[in-house]
């Protein structure tokens, strides 16, 4: 077995060398497929993660939503006597509420502005994200917001700054002007950066219709729940439901499956993901194949003069797996360079361990596409080869 | 009782085919001595490169005894068919003979590394032969480098350098001119007698039969004549010299 692995090796590097313009043109078809499946991952994480960031990280293990919302956030429409049952429910750690709205943020520089997710959440409970710089909210009445990492990016603002942003309210555009207080991480959500304001606050200048203006009851649109032990998840869940009129509740993977779009797109990304790893499949089986009915003539000869089909097909498997590796890490590296020169409003995201199922999916394609050429390269009579047979 | 390298009885190819049994080899007997060099000829169709691919271990007869070093080739197995051929037998064939990736001291040397056997010596060995078959100037071209001749000098020297008891060539002189096709046969010749081979060499070219010792002529299927004076074989040879 030894003799046979390096025999084959021996084969397929030679090969490799003396024919290494044919094999490195192979190997950058390889980088440009790694290329595209890394930016679809990181495009699919990306789009992701900006829906779904600041769900994502939410230290809550529950939602709540209103009856037949369809766990649609926005849809959703729940008034405070229900935080107060909620908090009365064995098992619940802490709640509290949340309020989502879109907003303009004035931008310091001139004409230009920023569209924002406007997040009203009470100081202090469930909800609100830790600051990586600053302080936390100080009161739910307080004229102050936490901007996140993302709005301080395209914004340029930052803690101690002031900012204006411009709501409808009714029929007329009104600003409000708010202090910068702190700044968390990104905490992106419906793919917009993220304000965080008191939820009193929150209430008053989010947009609203005639009709809600007047409204003295503020209204959040679900209840964050933190649980005392995340193992009692379903009986509390049930708890929840049985206990507060008129609810519905989901963990957070079941709320970021609702959002609007969200699975959607990830099943549109992931079968354009797909596809492109199968034509990787097709282009480097089709490669393989076609190199290996050029070669028939000297495979039989190797053959005939006593290799044995396990060196042969061990050679063709060292070839293969050797140009998928050498595309794949010029195709990563590549991809590396390009991401560097991005900005920041272009939603990709290179995440870990969606790169590295890429990577290992990158990498099984050339085994893959092989399959057929290895076996058809064993399948080779010398004899029939080399023009021996009648 | 003679010690032949290779000896053949009774063999046997027939095909099953929708005109009835073809016997593509038909009842052929024959010896072939250690340091005997011996031409298989016959018109196409004759049965001569059935039978080479019989005594190559490339294909299994229908009937009859293989000996190779008094060892019964029939019966055995795919692996012990392609160890046999790494092992005892020496081939050179029509075209395409080399790794084309390889050079002219690799593709001999490939035999050793195939019997595990490439060492100092091995290497030193390789370098004198191919130094011996003029080719000491060409030893890191690639066959794609070379012209026919020299390619087909490379493969003989990788046909003899793992020491086989059977050299087989096919039609070894089919691609070159006349003048280097004398020159290889020739050199063949010496090699397999100064080694002590048993070579046996298809060829359609009966000029080349001179330096052979023995000429087996196939028709049909059929072993039908046998020259082994010299004056027979030279009077094949020069009869048809044009």
């Amino acid at each position: 077995m030894g003799n046979a692995f390096s025999l084959a090796s021996y084969l397929a590097l030679k090969e490799i060398w003396r024919n290494r313009g044919r094999f490195l043109l192979v190997s950058l078809v390889i980088a440009l497929i790694t290329l595209l499946v890394l930016f679809i991952a990181a495009l699919g994480e990306g789009l992701g993660n900006g829906n779904r960031e600041y769900l994502s990280k939410l230290d809550a293990d529950v939602l709540v939503y209103q009856a037949k919302s369809e766990r649609l956030i926005a849809a959703s429409r729940l008034s405070r006597d229900r935080l107060a049952a909620v908090r009365r429910v064995e098992g619940v750690a802490d709640a509290g509420m949340l309020g989502t709205a879109s907003a303009t943020l004035i931008l310091p520089q001139g004409e230009e502005t920023l569209k924002v997710a406007l997040l009203g959440v009470e100081s202090g409970r469930v909800g609100e994200p830790k600051v990586i710089e600053g302080r936390q909210l100080s009161t739910d009445l307080a004229q102050e917001v936490i901007i996140d990492e993302s709005t301080a990016i395209r914004s340029n603002l930052q803690v101690g700054d002031s900012l204006t942003l411009r709501v409808t309210q009714g029929t007329r555009d009104e600003f409000f002007t708010l202090a910068i207080v702190g700044k968390s991480d990104s905490q992106q959500y419906s793919l917009q950066p993220s304000l965080f304001v008191p939820f009193f606050t929150w209430d008053r200048i989010r947009p609203k219709s005639e009709a809600e203006i007047s409204s003295a009851n503020p209204v959040a649109n679900v209840i964050l729940v933190s649980l005392e032990d995340p193992e009692q998840i379903d009986e509390v869940r049930a708890r929840l439901v049985n206990q507060v009129d008129n609810v519905e509740t989901a963990n957070k993977s079941e709320a970021i499956a609702a959002l609007p779009g969200y699975t959607a797109q990830q099943s549109t990304l992931n079968t354009q993901g797909g596809f492109t790893l199968f034509i990787g499949i097709l282009v480097i089986g089709g490669f393989f194949q076609i190199q290996i009915l050029q070669k028939v003539s000297q495979i039989g000869v190797l053959k005939a003069i006593g290799t044995a089909n396990p060196v042969v097909a061990l050679s063709s498997v060292i070839q293969i797996v050797m140009i998928t590796v050498i595309g794949v890490t010029i195709g990563a590296l590549l991809t590396f360079a390009f991401s560097l020169f991005f900005p920041p409003t272009v939603p990709i995201v290179f995440n870990g361990t969606t790169s590295a199922i890429a990577i290992v999916a990158l990498l099984l394609i050339g085994p893959l596409g092989g399959l057929v050429s290895i076996r058809y390269a064993t399948k080779i009579e010398p004899l029939k080869a080399l023009g021996l047979s009648n | 009782m003679a010690n032949y390298a290779l000896e053949t009885k009774s063999v046997l190819k027939a095909y099953e085919t929708d005109f009835g049994t073809i016997k593509a080899v038909d009842d052929v007997s024959i010896a072939v001595e250690a340091g005997e060099f011996v031409a298989l000829v016959g018109p196409s169709g004759s049965g001569k490169t059935t039978m080479l691919s019989i005594l190559a271990a490339l294909l299994q007869p229908t009937a009859g005894q293989i000996l190779l070093d008094g060892k019964d080739l029939a019966g055995i197995d795919d692996k012990a068919r392609v160890q046999l051929r790494r092992e005892k037998i020496g081939f050179t064939f029509q075209a395409n003979n080399l790794v084309p990736y390889l050079t002219a001291l690799e593709n001999v040397e490939l035999m050793l590394r195939l019997n595990n056997k490439l060492d100092k010596t091995g290497r030193l060995r390789a370098r004198e032969l191919l130094s011996r078959l003029g080719l000491g100037e060409r030893l890191n071209n690639l066959p794609g480098q070379m012209s026919g001749g020299q390619q087909q000098r490379v493969a003989i020297a990788r046909a003899l350098i793992h020491n086989p008891s059977l050299v087989l060539a096919d039609e070894p002189t089919a691609s070159l001119d006349t003048e280097r096709a004398y020159q290889v046969v020739e050199t063949f010749a010496g090699l397999i007698h100064e080694q002590g081979r048993a070579g046996i060499m298809v060829t359609h070219d009966l000029r080349l039969v001179e330096y052979v010792d023995r000429v087996l002529m196939m028709r049909d299927g059929k072993l039908v004549e046998v020259y082994q004076t010299r004056e027979e074989i030279m009077g094949l040879a020069t009869g048809n010299r044009h």
